[in-house]
């Protein structure tokens, strides 16, 4: 390295002691690679060949070239330029109008020869500035160009794991598939005798429940009976029946004795056994006259339970969801959530439904299924269970393909030189927020001082310049702005050794610029000869 | 006084004292020598008023002047009786929490003026209007009372940021102005006996020949205040701009680099934005001179100060402009945030300088900062101390380079009635209702005052104001606000401009892209070709638009606007010129053509196309998708040269112009002289000593006329030293000379004649140039015969001597 430098010094230090010779043989700001068309003392044709002036119109400080190639060291010409050769630097071309402005542009100085600023030639220094600064991008980029051999490397093996990975899962997805198939037809040829046995059992009951609810009713009946019969007389008379105002037919408030009448079948009064068909119109509405004065009816005792609830979910609105959903996402899997969530909801519906059976029907319930049909469920649930199982396998399966297919069908570069990103996130701290790149997801914001993360974009695609397509990625339909646009994001990548975001800025409002350095952008380096000579030409 | 004619009448007892403003304008003195009592009865006086046979009949009652040119009715005032002065009665208004219950009562004053043989009046700004006032009969009157106001409309008399209480009568015999001078709240009603005609119904008078003479109605409603009037009485466009001049003085001569391009945006975000959009201007070799900085660069909205973090080192910055011969602006808003580690907050307070509520305590109101004080503006030591927080020791970071822009000088106040302040709010004895539209003047003033101060007295100012009230022009430039990315909104800058023009206010420009919404390319294109040729050129934009630096919307358009404000830069000189001439005798800059063909009835409603001087005529593209325009070219028997291609077409006719997106549409007058500067660099600093090239554009009499002024471009020195060179230039005999305009005066300029190009010209045998020293010497030419265009080549004679070119 020291010996390719010394070089390189020597060989600058021998153009120059010829460059001053050179330098007087051409017109000012005229460029080595142009000087033949200035050849002194002879008529000068512009370079566009619109016309021939005499030579001593060549840089006389008047533009007679549509082109501007007579004046290439005024600043006559509009449309000139002037060529500064910066010794020990670059050599570069400024447009005319910045010769004799009084600001330096030529480090060199030669582009202001008569304006009276005064310039330092800084040429050297910056030929210094630039090799070293050229020499540590060159190392970087040596460096991060090694690192990308490896990550193309890694990125080649992960994704042949990846690929055979999804060949095996799509080998036993099909064993699976035939597996809920058969499960399928187990748990219903089990099904249907337990449906039976299930159904008969509850027929049994059901009847069962008829009988003790009639005879329920006529004790109802013969204690209403005594109970209106004030008098005890063995009928209930119209009066009787006349101060129980919730058996008002028209609900006016007042129970006439037309009313009544009718209600006890047009008769004045009955007897036990015509009360029997005059109670099938009345029980319904009757209210017994001791459990009027003591208990509140049922419903109401509802009415506090909601309230409790919603009480309970009023306080704890942040938490309360979120439990919620982690308690039961527990027993499930994560994904495709639709599905799940039908099925949950199927799951739940019958403990809320049955709370009202058994509340209405007290405290009698229905006896135990026997033996040989108990036997029979549990061989059904058996069956069901194996099929969720195998059905819940199956669903996993497809939601491992499904996740590799996308990981395989990403564009991760020419090599897949940025595979090693996905699902990885880069955080840059500024004196206000946190940045967080998560390449091929999200952009976002989050301060630092309390508050909620903003999504600055999400992953859109790649966005370089025709060429350099992967030197650019953009990050849109983020978070919508007041009166504006979508939050948007630019991210920049540049050769690093090292995986970090550098830099943010917002340039316009919403629309955010990332700096982010990767070695997987980093260029096959040119030998660092080749460079620094490319650059320091006279 | 110089046919200008003061009528302040005053009451006997009145109920309070009313707010007046003596001798407003510089040397303003009541000559009342000239008037001669010529007759005289029990109900009035008959009055000579000096030159011209003109006559003032006063009458008693009713109560009636009439201004009479012999035995014309020039004007009368109260001739409809409508002279009203209320004193009765009290009542109160209220506006959310706040009462209003007027301590001195109703105090409004009206007066009428009727306008015989007028159909067109003009002024009164500032309105989002065309240039032709229109009638307000069944409307609302046009309403001047400053105000921020949100997303202005268009074609509405509404009021908006300043108010200008001056209006020109034109017609083809008379131009005239009436100046209400009263800066309360004021709203204008406008009649005319001729506008609700139909074609037909004109026709039929015409006929029949027994029209009535048109006439134009003018009614003046102030909310309190006296009646003080200043009459103009013309008799030419010019005369009244003069007499205008004498009342509120001239426009304030800029800097030269303020004539040039300025790059604007709410908000350049730091210091390495701005070093980043000045290097752009560089890559993309677009010329510039100004950077601006809004609000956000302060610290918390305190003005004075600077972000500690965005901008830790302003001078570091400020200095990297100044390295390219640039400049920077940054806001000064008058509203002070309270807040007690604030230094100007507490000078303010401690020092009494606030404007106070209606009991005696500062008031406060929201604006950016949240709470905030009003500075008193009107009181003169409040103004001396707040010139003095410019001085560079006390203004940290600022240096010479560094201008000031007020913005939000209505005064805004967010929670205030009408996004302003109460009118019960106190400045001093008098209540803001009293002096409202004077605030901004006033803080424009104390700005101004303090950049030159700063430099002891040597550097011109440059203040950019929103607010303006008549006489606001002395102080610096007007911008028209918060204006939206629309066309209708490109279209309405020259009309608003050429109002504020015609009432003294010159340095005006409208934000350049729109200020609100974004802008399509090619609205932004033809924008900057537009405002390339108004007199204040600044793009601006709001904070929630996307970027738009010139070269963000590719290649091509990048050119465009390049050539656009390159044309701008070529042509600074004779904007100067022109300034000079506004500074001096207070002559608008951008004019309506009506100013120079004041007999011409077809320019009377333009508003679509201006003259820039006498010489420069523009018709700018603004309509969307435009493939062509028709440009009127006035005067019969002129012509105009097309000044891209030197195409020569006659006067007084509508010409169809084909356009290109590349078209800016602009003729240079034949029988005038224009100088450029051919040779566009990066800021019009960097081109102070180029060459100069001049444009001959020949009349059909092969005449040409036109001026060079040329001065150190940003001191005092033009005018208290004569440091200038002011040379009249002029083509006749076939011959073309430059001769000293101002013998009293001296300036050494390095720059010299570079160019001379003859529009209309015929081929010479040979071109002699002859200099003071008595050398001759041949001009090498070149004939376009085509266009009849002759070029010499090189004079190479310095621009401030006397020299002759002969063609033979």
């Amino acid at each position: 390295m020291s010996c390719a430098l010394l070089l390189l010094l020597m060989s600058l230090a021998l153009a120059m002691g010829t460059g001053a010779a050179v330098e007087i043989q051409r017109p000012r700001g005229v460029p080595l690679s142009k000087r033949q068309f200035y050849e002194e003392n002879k008529p000068f044709t512009c370079l566009d060949g619109s016309s021939t002036i005499p030579f001593d119109r060549v840089n006389d400080d008047y533009c007679d070239c549509r082109d501007g190639s007579d004046e290439p060291g005024t600043a006559a010409c509009p449309n000139g330029s002037f060529h500064c050769t910066n010794a020990g630097f670059r050599p570069a071309f400024i447009p005319s109008s910045r010769i004799n402005d009084g600001i330096c542009d030529c480090c060199d100085t030669t582009d202001e020869y008569n304006s009276g600023a005064t310039c330092q030639n800084t040429c050297r220094e910056m030929g210094r500035k630039e090799r070293e600064s050229l020499q540590i991008m060159a190392e970087i980029t040596k460096e991060g160009f090694l690192l990308k051999q490896q990550l193309i490397h890694e990125a080649k093996r992960g994704q042949e794991d990846k690929q055979g990975k999804l060949t095996e899962l799509q080998g036993s997805k099909k064993g699976l598939e035939e597996k809920v198939e058969a499960l399928r037809t187990v748990k219903e040829t089990a099904e249907d005798p337990e449906k039976e046995a299930k159904e008969r059992h509850l027929k049994a009951w059901e009847e069962q429940k008829e009988l003790l609810r009639m005879e329920k009713d006529k004790t109802r009946m013969a204690e209403a009976f005594l109970e209106l019969d004030d008098d005890a007389d063995g009928y209930v008379s119209v009066a009787e029946l006349q101060s129980h105002l919730e058996l008002d037919p028209d609900s006016d408030g007042s129970l006439s004795e037309t009313e009544t009448q009718g209600l006890l079948g047009g008769a004045d009064k009955v007897d036990t056994s015509t009360f029997e068909t005059v109670w099938s119109g009345i029980k319904d509405k009757y209210l017994s006259e001791v459990s009027q004065g003591q208990s509140e009816p049922p419903a109401p005792v509802e009415t506090p339970q909601e309230e409790s609830r919603d009480f309970v979910s009023d306080h704890d609105s942040d938490h309360y969801p979120e439990d919620y959903a982690g308690e039961e996402e527990e027993d499930v899997e994560d994904d495709e959530e639709d599905d799940h969530d039908e099925e949950e909801e199927e799951e739940k519906v019958p403990p809320t439904v049955q709370t009202p059976e058994k509340r209405e029907d007290d405290e009698v319930s229905m006896p135990p299924y026997d033996t040989e049909t108990q036997s029979l469920i549990d061989a059904a649930q058996k069956a069901r269970d194996d099929f969720d199982e195998a059905e819940r396998a199956l669903r996993e399966v497809d939601d491992q393909m499904k996740n590799l297919e996308k990981e395989i069908g990403f564009d991760f570069g020419p090599s897949a030189e940025f595979a090693y990103l996905y699902s990885q996130c880069y955080e840059l701290s500024t004196s206000e927020y946190i940045y967080r790149l998560c390449p091929f997801n999200r952009v976002s914001q989050k301060p630092k001082f309390g508050g909620s993360e903003t999504n600055l974009g999400l992953w859109g695609q790649w966005a370089g310049p025709e060429g350099n397509l992967y030197s650019v990625m953009k990050y849109d339909h983020g978070q919508g702005c007041w009166q504006g646009p979508n939050r948007s994001t630019t991210v920049k990548l540049t050769c690093g050794k090292e995986t970090v975001v550098t830099s943010t800025s917002e340039p316009s409002r919403c629309e955010y610029l990332m700096e982010f350095t990767t070695p997987a952008v980093c260029q096959e380096p040119a030998s660092l000869d080749e460079v620094l000579h490319g650059h320091t030409e006279l | 006084q110089d046919s200008t004619w003061v009528s302040q009448l005053s009451e006997r007892l009145p109920v309070h004292y009313r707010v007046s403003f003596p001798c407003f304008g510089p040397g303003l003195i009541s000559h009342l020598n000239d008037l001669s009592l010529l007759s005289q009865d029990e109900n009035g006086v008959v009055l000579s008023l000096g030159a011209d046979s003109q006559w003032l009949i006063v009458s008693a009652k009713p109560f009636r002047l009439d201004i009479m040119e012999g035995r014309e009715v020039l004007l009368s005032l109260n001739s409809r009786g409508l002279l009203t002065a209320k004193e009765d009665g009290m009542w109160e208004e209220t506006f959310k929490s706040h009462t209003d219950n007027k301590p001195n009562g109703p105090s409004s004053i009206s007066l009428d003026f009727s306008l015989p043989g007028v159909e067109h009046v003009y002024g009164i700004p500032e309105h989002a209007d065309s240039l032709k006032l229109k009638t307000t009969d069944g409307g609302d009157p046009y309403r001047l009372f400053n105000l921020d106001v949100f997303q202005y409309e268009l074609f509405n008399p509404m009021a908006l940021y300043g108010a200008i209480p001056v209006m020109l009568s034109h017609s083809a015999q008379r131009t005239m102005g009436i100046f209400w001078l009263n800066a309360a709240e004021t709203w204008v009603d406008i009649s005319s006996n001729t506008a609700g005609k139909t074609v037909f119904g004109q026709m039929l008078d015409y006929v029949q020949g027994s029209s009535e003479t048109p006439q134009t109605d003018v009614r003046w409603i102030s909310e309190s205040g006296i009646i003080d009037v200043f009459i103009m009485l013309g008799p030419t466009p010019t005369d009244v701009f003069s007499q205008y001049a004498s009342l509120t003085g001239t426009q304030a001569f800029p800097p030269l680099s303020a004539l040039a391009y300025h790059q604007c945006r709410w908000n350049y975000n730091d210091q390495e934005d701005v070093a980043a959009v000045d290097q752009g201007f560089d890559e993309h070799d677009i010329p510039y001179d100004f950077i601006w900085l809004d609000i956000e660069h302060t610290d918390g909205k305190r003005y004075f100060t600077w972000d500690p973090h965005k901008f830790p080192q302003p001078k570091d910055m400020l200095q990297g402009l100044m390295d390219k011969r640039r400049k920077m602006v940054t806001i000064v808003d008058p509203h002070i945030k309270v807040d007690s580690s604030y230094k100007i907050h507490n000078e303010i307070r401690s020092k009494g300088f606030y404007v106070k509520n209606k009991d005696g305590g500062d008031y406060e109101g929201w604006c950016w900062p949240g709470n905030s004080g009003y500075p008193d503006f009107t009181n003169p030591e409040m103004r001396a101390w707040w010139a003095s927080m410019f001085a560079y020791d006390q203004y940290e970071g600022s240096m010479e380079n560094m201008y000031t822009w007020n913005d939000m000088n209505e005064p805004s106040v967010f929670n205030g009635p009408e996004v302003t302040m109460h009118k019960d709010a106190l400045h001093g004895n008098w209540e803001n209702r009293d002096l409202h539209n004077l605030y901004g003047l006033y803080v424009q003033m104390a700005t101004a005052e303090g950049l030159i101060e700063r430099s002891g007295g040597v550097e011109r100012p440059f203040v950019l104001t929103r607010a303006f009230f008549a006489g606001s022009q002395r102080y610096g430039a007007v911008w028209t606000g918060d204006n939206t990315a629309e066309w209708e909104h490109l279209k309405i800058s020259i009309p608003m401009c050429l109002s504020l023009g015609l009432v003294g206010v010159s340095f005006c420009g409208a934000d350049v892209g729109g200020f609100f919404k974004s802008p399509s390319t090619e609205l932004l294109v033809r924008w900057y070709q537009t405002g390339a040729y108004q007199p204040f050129f600044r793009a601006h934009a709001h904070l929630d638009t996307p970027r738009r630096e010139p070269w963000l919307f590719g290649p091509e358009n990048t050119a465009l606007i390049r050539e656009a404000v390159r044309q701008r830069y070529a042509l600074l000189p004779y904007w100067y010129q022109l300034f000079y001439h506004a500074h001096h005798s207070g002559q608008p800059v951008m004019r309506p053509l009506w100013v120079e063909y004041p007999q011409d009835t077809a320019t009377f409603s333009m508003d679509d196309q201006f003259l820039l001087g006498r010489d420069l005529l523009v018709h700018p593209v603004t309509e969307e998708g435009g493939r062509g325009v028709t440009a009127y070219l006035p005067g019969k028997g002129e012509v105009w040269f097309d000044v891209h291609t030197f195409q020569k077409h006659n006067g007084a006719q509508n010409l169809y112009i084909p356009v290109t997106i590349s078209s800016i549409p602009v003729f240079q007058r034949g029988g005038s002289i224009i100088p450029r500067k051919a040779r566009v660099r990066r800021s019009s600093s960097c081109m102070e000593h180029d060459p100069y090239t001049l444009f001959v554009a020949l009349s059909p009499k092969r005449f040409a006329q036109g001026e060079l002024y040329i001065d150190d471009g940003h001191t005092f020195n033009f005018d208290k030293q004569k440091q200038f060179i002011h040379r009249r230039l002029s083509f006749a005999n076939k011959a073309l000379s430059s001769r000293n305009l101002a013998p009293g005066s001296q300036f050494i300029t390095p720059s010299w004649i570079e160019k001379i190009v003859i529009l209309g010209a015929s081929k010479p045998s040979k071109a002699t140039l002859k200099t003071p020293d008595g050398k001759e010497n041949l001009l090498e030419f070149e004939f376009d015969a085509s266009m009849s265009v002759l070029t010499l080549r090189k004079p190479g004679v310095n621009a401030g001597v006397d020299w002759t070119v002969v063609l033979q």
